[in-house]
Formats: structure tokens, C-alpha cells, sequence
């Protein structure tokens, strides 16, 4: 590599580098460097895992995550479960001017705020929304009905707002694979279920691994659908970290929690894609 | 009729809204026999295919394998596997699964699943690559285990779907004599579809040359060439000089002719021509008789002299461009015994062909 050659890799790399450094790693190393400082006393702080241990002893904080961990992980196989049908219909059936319009229709939501589209959830759930209107116009129920604030409201969120990004990689793998082989599955005698679980699966888990991480990770770090339709009743785990840093001043045990969640929530891909024999490469690759 | 036919189809049509892909064709393939369908792009091969297949329904007619018609049979239950263009191994699967796959669908013990994968990639001689990836394979490789993947299920017909397409010149040449090997050694109905008339006519016990959805002959191969009923198929069976022309007189089934450009021809009728009449003549650049001077050609029906204006050097297959005299140029074959080596651009040629050599065809 000449001395140009050199430069050029510096001037492409150094945004990269840039971005990385400043946004990224230095803010977590300070934020690492807090987590583990103990206050002992008013303006006095002694370096210890005692902020790690908190989260271990205090049934409040562990059984938080563990549901959050598990709704987060709910709502993944729901969001795969509804989109892995859509996304088939737009990769090989629907064709032309209709594939690009089911699209559009799945990404249009997206240029909405997120507050704005929950707020949309809100109309329609709250006891004087349109569902609830509905049930008492059509006689169904003679008084108001709530919707809001309970575990399956907030389901309906999350999942609404991971939907696209499940099926983006799930229709690029499924366009991907070749009609042919479709149908070569049934001319060898294979039905409709035998074509699905040992062809399109298989080529589609690429898109389903990818698909399923993006949609976990934003389940679990997501902090307002939690809030504005999960209510009191759905503690997540990401207010607690809120809790820490904006209501109690504790940052300290706020950035332990902030670490926990990123390596405990890592510890879940890891050990989902050892069980189900994926691996990052194959599936970035 | 004592012997029942692998496949026959009756009266089979296809349209696609207001196109005819497949305009009322019949034909009947005998068991064990080698079946080809040659046409050009569009022709409307491939629909005939699917249909057989089951992934088309036809308009009407009907398609029997073993005299049963299979129209209510869907695509999975069919007697019938197909090999696809671009062959559709499934790359998810290892070779022996992707042989395997048909005969897991059928439920057989595991053991049993085992030991027809391995005899069947024996019999394409492929022994012991069951457990490569489908990546890992050659080309022609590909090919055998696509068919042994269908063999394997023992279909009463195999469609080929142009499967020789993606291989490179010298391969396909091979795979053309050890597919017809292949189909003897299954002794399993083919139906092979093609572009390429080498393809067809080297391996298939009979060829039907289809154009514009219709067949135009179903014949053998050397009929096709020898003797071809349409000029469609005079055309594009092999390569011919082809004129229009105008009868100037007939006498029997002699047809003396002038092209456009003004060569004067004697040529043999195919179907009725009269005087007077526009016709096509169509002369084989290999059935020409040549020679540096006329007294090396002897007598023939048509003979000419004329002067090299082009050669086009193919090795065997080379050829010359000859302009004679009264206009227009003649392609003619040249035969590779030595004597035309040195042949330069305005050499004088000799060359001649007998009446039989010329099909004269009415023009529509």
C-alpha cells in the first residue's frame, strides 16, 4: 500500500472510527467506570460490584427483568408468527404493482413517530376509544370496557412496532429463494407443510435469526410502549433504569443496569442461537 | 391398441388471457423412449412441460400417463418428476438428502432411505459424495444428482427442463451422450425440452419441432433433417440457404425456380406447388457438392461457379460464402479432406447439387 493508499484508508476509516469512539465506546466505558463506583457516603465512592450484587439481591429488580426478558421474548415469536405469513405473500405471491404497495403499506407506519403511533393504540384501546365506543353501540357490553394498561395491550404495541423490522429481512431472504425450488419440492411429492419445514425455513432462517434478534433487542430496550400501554401493571425493565438515573439520582446502580441488560440480553441471543444451531456469521454472512 | 403409451397428450391447450401458448397439440411417447420438444424461446415448450408437471392446467385436453388421465392429479401425487432448468437442488440439504427428499415424503425406513440413495448416486457414478454440499459439486455433478434425484422415485416419466443450459460447450457435449446413456440404463420414459436442436437430435428417439404453439413435425431425428414437412422446420432443423423465388415451370415434383436474386434453381416440391407461385427453397450448406474447377463436381441438377468473397473459418464446421454469377451469395459447407486449405477471398469455386437437395415449399 503506497502513501496514498494509506490516506485514503485513513480519511474512509476515520468517521467510522470517529462515531465508534465518541458515541459509543467512551460513553460506555464511563458509564462501566460508574457502575462500579460505591457510595459510601455523601460525595465519597469506593470501587466495588456491590452495584451488580443489588440487582441479584433484590427480588424487585431480578423478577422485573426476568419478565421483561420473557415478554420480550413472547413478543418475538408473535412478531415472527404474524409476520413470516405476510412476508410470503409479499415475497412469492403477490406480484408487480401489489408486492410493492404491501410493502409500502407495512413501511408507511414508520415515517409516523413512534409517540404518535402509540398514541394511535391509545385511541383505539382507552375506555372511551373506538373499540370500547363499538362494543356498547353494537350492545355487546352495557358499560365501558378498558383495554389499556394490561400486559396484552402492550403486547399488541410491541409488536406493532417490531413488526417492519421482522419482515424487511424475512421477505429479502424469502424473494431470495428460487420459485424452482419451491416447486421441485412438491414434484418430488412433497405437501405444503414438507415444502414449508424443509425448504422455505430452512432458507429463510437467515432472515428469521436476524429478524428475531432486531425484534428482541428493541422489545427489551424499549421504553414507551411499556409505559403509555403497559401501565403500573407492566413494569419494564428500562424504568427501572429510568427510575435510577431521572427520579432517584442513583447513576450509579442505573449504569449497572444499563451493563446488566446489555450482557444478560446478549446471554439470551447467545444461548438462542446455540439452541437453535444458528450462528451470527451464517446469518450475517 | 395392445401397448399403453408412458404419456399421451390429447388435444392439449393452453391460453393465457388472449395469447395461445399451446394451440391443440397431441402427441404420445411409448415407453422407454426418448422424447424431445425443440423449439425457439416462446414457443410454448415450457407450458407444455408444466402441464405434464402439474404446476399449469390446461384449457382443455387431456394428459395421460399410462392411459390414466392425471388432470385431477395434483403436482405431488403425480407419476411424473421433473428436472429442473437450473436444476433447483436444494442447497439447505446435503446430496444424500436432497435424494433422499422424495423418498422421506414416501415414508420408507430410514435404512431403506439409505441404501436407494447411495445405489441411485452409484448408478449416475457418483458413489460416496452423499454428504457434500450441493456447492461443493461440479457442474455436470449437479446434473447427475438433479436426476438421480428424481430417479430415485422411479417416476413413469422425467421431464428435463433445459437442463444442459447453464453448462459451458465441452460439458454439455458430454452430458448429451451420457444423458441418452442414462435413460437407457433407467430404461425410463424422457421428455426433454430444448433450444438447441444438437441437444434433440442426438439424444431423442423422436423430436417434435414446435413453433408459435403448434407442433410442426413430430418425427425422428434424421426425418427432421432429411426430410422436413414445413419450412419452419426446414429452417431451424440445421443450417440452409434459404431463397424466395418464383416457379417459372414444374414437372412432377421437379421445380425449376428463380430466386430474388436472380439464381435459377431446380429444386423438389414438398406438397403441391404451381407455376407461377412464390416458394421458399431451402438448400443444406453440407449437401453441396465442391470443387476448384466444374470438371471435379460432376453432373449435377443445379451447378455453379462462383468466387470466394468470405471464409468462415469454424474448424469442422467451416464454411464458404460463394458469389455466383447471375447475383446472390451461396453458403456452402467445405468439406475438411485438405484440398481447400488454402482457400483466399476470390478463389474460384465450382460447386453443384442435385434436385433433391433443394426443398421448394409454398410460400403463405
Amino acid at each position: 500500500m503506497g502513501a496514498h493508499g494509506k490516506l485514503g484508508f485513513i480519511l474512509l476509516a476515520s468517521p467510522l472510527v470517529l462515531w465508534l469512539s465518541l458515541l459509543i465506546i467512551i460513553p460506555h466505558i464511563d458509564l462501566f467506570i460508574l457502575s462500579l463506583q460505591e457510595k459510601i457516603g455523601v460525595r465519597q465512592y469506593q470501587t466495588s460490584f456491590a452495584n451488580y450484587m443489588t440487582f441479584f439481591s433484590e427480588p424487585l429488580y431480578l423478577r422485573t427483568f426476568l419478565r421483561t426478558a420473557f415478554m420480550s421474548i413472547v413478543a418475538t415469536v408473535l412478531t415472527l408468527l404474524i409476520a413470516f405469513p405476510i412476508s410470503y405473500y409479499i415475497a412469492k405471491i403477490a406480484r408487480g404493482r401489489l408486492q410493492s404497495i404491501l410493502f409500502l403499506m407495512c413501511l408507511v407506519p414508520f415515517w409516523v413517530s413512534e409517540l404518535v403511533r402509540t398514541f394511535g393504540w391509545m385511541i383505539l384501546l382507552r375506555e372511551t376509544g373506538i373499540f370500547s365506543n363499538f362494543l356498547q353501540w353494537s350492545g355487546i357490553v352495557s358499560g365501558p370496557v378498558e383495554f389499556l394498561y394490561n400486559d396484552a395491550a402492550m403486547m399488541v404495541g410491541l409488536i406493532y412496532t417490531s413488526m417492519l423490522f421482522m419482515v424487511v429481512p424475512l421477505v429479502t431472504t424469502l424473494e431470495s429463494l428460487d420459485d424452482s425450488m419451491i416447486e421441485a419440492g412438491y414434484d418430488l411429492g412433497g405437501n405444503g407443510y414438507n415444502v414449508l419445514r424443509e425448504i422455505i425455513i430452512p432458507h429463510a432462517m437467515p432472515g428469521i435469526v436476524s429478524g428475531s434478534i432486531v425484534v428482541f433487542m428493541l422489545s427489551l430496550g424499549n421504553y414507551l410502549t411499556p409505559i403509555m400501554l403497559g401501565g403500573k401493571d407492566s413494569l419494564w425493565f428500562t424504568e427501572m433504569i429510568y427510575s435510577q438515573f431521572i427520579v432517584r439520582f442513583n447513576w450509579e446502580l442505573g449504569a449497572a443496569f444499563g451493563f446488566l441488560l446489555l450482557g444478560l440480553s446478549s446471554l439470551i441471543v447467545w444461548g438462542a442461537l446455540k439452541l437453535s444451531g444458528q450462528t451470527l456469521e451464517k446469518t450475517m454472512g | 391398441m395392445t401397448a399403453v403409451n408412458d404419456l399421451d397428450c390429447i388435444n392439449l391447450t393452453k391460453r393465457f388471457d388472449e395469447t395461445l401458448a399451446v394451440d391443440d397439440v397431441s402427441f404420445s411417447v411409448p415407453r422407454g423412449s426418448f422424447f424431445s420438444i425443440l423449439g425457439p424461446s416462446g414457443c410454448g415448450k415450457t407450458t407444455i412441460m408444466r402441464m405434464i408437471a402439474g404446476f399449469l392446467d390446461p384449457t382443455s385436453g387431456d394428459i395421460q400417463i399410462k392411459g390414466k388421465s392425471v388432470l385431477d392429479t395434483v403436482p405431488n401425487k403425480r407419476p411424473v418428476n421433473m428436472v429442473f432448468q437450473h436444476l433447483a437442488l436444494f442447497p439447505m440439504m446435503n446430496i444424500a438428502d436432497n435424494i433422499g427428499y422424495g423418498l422421506r415424503r414416501q415414508g420408507l425406513d430410514k435404512k431403506l432411505i439409505d441404501a436407494k440413495v447411495a445405489d441411485a448416486l452409484e448408478r449416475v457414478g457418483l458413489p460416496g459424495i452423499g454428504n457434500r454440499r450441493v456447492e461443493q459439486l461440479s457442474g455436470g455433478q449437479k446434473q447427475r444428482v438433479a436426476i438421480a434425484r428424481c430417479m430415485v422415485l422411479e417416476p413413469d416419466v422425467l421431464l428435463l427442463d433445459e437442463p444442459l443450459g447453464a453448462l459451458d460447450l465441452k460439458l454439455r457435449e458430454h452430458m448429451k451422450v451420457e444423458l441418452k446413456s442414462l435413460q437407457a440404463a433407467f430404461d425410463t420414459t424422457f421428455v426433454y425440452i430444448t433450444h438447441d436442436q444438437s441437444e434433440a437430435l442426438v439424444m431423442s428417439d423422436q423430436v417434435a419441432v414446435m413453433n408459435a404453439g403448434r407442433f410442426e413435425q413430430l418425427d425422428t431425428a434424421a426425418n427432421l433433417y432429411y426430410a422436413p414437412q414445413t419450412p419452419f422446420v426446414a429452417g431451424f432443423v440445421g443450417d440452409s440457404n434459404r431463397w424466395k423465388g418464383r416457379v417459372e415451370s414444374v414437372s412432377g415434383d421437379q421445380v425449376k425456380l428463380v430466386t430474388e436474386t436472380g439464381v435459377s434453381i431446380i429444386g423438389t416440391a414438398r406438397g403441391t406447388v404451381q407455376s407461377g407461385a412464390t416458394v421458399e427453397a431451402f438448400v443444406r450448406p453440407e449437401a453441396i457438392r465442391v470443387a476448384h474447377s466444374v470438371n471435379g463436381i460432376g453432373e449435377h441438377a443445379n451447378s455453379f461457379v462462383g468466387n470466394v468473397e468470405n471464409v468462415l473459418f469454424n474448424g469442422a464446421n467451416s464454411r464458404v460464402l460463394l458469389r455466383v454469377e447471375g447475383g446472390g451469395t451461396i453458403d456452402v459447407a467445405l468439406p475438411q479432406s485438405g484440398e481447400f486449405n488454402g482457400l483466399q477471398r476470390g478463389d474460384a469455386l465450382a460447386i453443384g447439387w442435385g434436385a433433391s437437395q433443394s426443398l421448394c415449399f409454398g410460400a403463405n
